[in-house]
């Protein structure tokens, strides 16, 4: 899964292909039905929960022009209905959230779409 | 020649990509520090900036990865990422291949470091750049350390990889400088994207900026990882910096937490002039 994200990501061909066609862009990975799953729809909090490293799932999030709010909450929602990530370095470890850290700071925000 | 500058800055993509997003006075307290940067940077009239980042898997992945590795190319190009997203248009940055090539054979006297005559910037690089030499005019050395994907080279081997780029910069007749760009506590891509571990920071920039080489070495990633976040594996392209103008005090120009950024966002400068620190060996 992250070696495809990998290729993808730094790679506007096979960006392109991939937008063609992505089931097509996913021959010759060895890929569980589950992985394909995620990897097409895009489906960025079962990648999450998977494992995918967040900087490899940052970046391909970008591609899909997902706002980062919603990208934030998608892995959210991953771990809510995956559960915890089955692998990696990513440790979930409690956080109030940009908008109530940014206030606590005194600072304002000017985000959209909420936190 | 030795060194004529040398510096830490953040590279958090959010710096730039959520600028829209952030308080607009505590983002332009961090631009005016940036810009701050910059104009040191020029003062120093500089051949060459070699930038030690912390890539994101743009050039090197789990199959075959570094530790440390050094670009040895004429031209670069970057972002890999969506411009819009980024906020940083692709473009070419120019490098220095025969530069490169003479820094490198003496960076492995000391140092075991791959090199790479392809690379393709992320926001790790591309976002310093960005503030500091945004016409890409200044040709770039990039270097990489790999703060990703466990297992991480120890960070008394990021020591001696500063201590060789040194070495490196004092025996080429150009005029070298140094920025090294990460951390520092953070959690950066995750769910606990804004959490800020500020005393953390706080007390390895203290730390940095006396060049307290004892004190930075004894961190434990394992126990980084749970008091500042996987983000703060990064703080090696710091001591990195430090290492290669050991004993010279550093300035942090900037240090301000801004959630939305994902990173406390920091800038500092080393104080090439300065009596020597004493040693804490």
């Amino acid at each position: 899964m992250q070696k495809f994200l990998f290729e993808l990501n730094r790679d506007e061909e096979f960006q392109a292909r991939y937008a063609e066609d992505r089931r097509v862009a996913l021959a010759g990975f060895d890929l569980t039905a589950e992985e394909q799953q995620a990897l097409t729809e895009p489906d960025i909090g079962l990648l999450f929960h998977l494992g995918v490293n967040g900087q490899i799932l940052m970046h391909f999030a970008a591609l899909h022009s997902i706002e980062w709010q919603d990208y934030l909450q998608r892995m959210r929602d991953g771990l809510a209905v995956h559960g915890p990530v089955r692998e990696g370095i990513y440790a979930v470890t409690g956080y109030e959230g940009v908008d109530a850290h940014s206030t606590r700071s005194g600072q304002t925000n000017q985000i959209q779409g909420g936190n | 020649m030795p060194l004529v500058f040398a510096g830490v800055c953040s590279h958090a993509p959010g710096i730039v990509g959520r600028a829209d997003q952030a308080d607009p006075s505590a983002k332009n307290r961090l631009y005016e520090a940036f810009a701050g940067m910059r104009q040191r940077l020029e003062a120093s009239n500089p051949d060459a900036l070699i930038v030690v980042a912390a890539e994101h898997f743009a050039n090197f992945f789990m199959n075959n990865m570094p530790s440390f590795a050094m670009g040895m190319a004429d031209h670069y190009e970057g972002p890999i990422e969506n411009p819009e997203w980024l906020g940083i248009q692709k473009t070419r940055i120019p490098g220095d291949r025969s530069l490169s090539e003479r820094l490198i054979q003496k960076v492995m006297e000391r140092a075991d470091i791959s090199y790479a005559e392809e690379w393709k910037f992320d926001h790790g690089i591309m976002v310093p750049l960005h503030f500091l030499t945004p016409s890409y005019d200044l040709p770039i050395i990039p270097a990489n350390i790999n703060c990703q994907g466990p297992p991480l080279a120890p960070l008394h081997r990021a020591w001696a990889f500063g201590q060789a780029l040194r070495e490196a910069a004092d025996s080429v007749p150009e005029r070298i400088a140094l920025i090294g760009t990460g951390g520092i506590s953070h959690w950066p891509a995750t769910p606990d994207s804004g959490k800020i571990n500020e005393n953390w920071d706080r007390q390895f920039l203290d730390e940095w900026s006396r060049c307290d080489k004892a004190a930075m070495l004894s961190y434990a990633d394992s126990q980084s990882y749970l008091d500042a976040g996987q983000g703060a594996f990064e703080i090696r392209t710091f001591m990195t910096v430090s290492a290669a103008t050991e004993g010279a005090p550093g300035i942090v120009h900037f240090y301000e937490p801004i959630p939305i950024f994902a990173v406390g966002c920091t800038i500092g400068t080393i104080d090439l002039e300065a009596p020597q620190l004493r040693s804490t060996d």
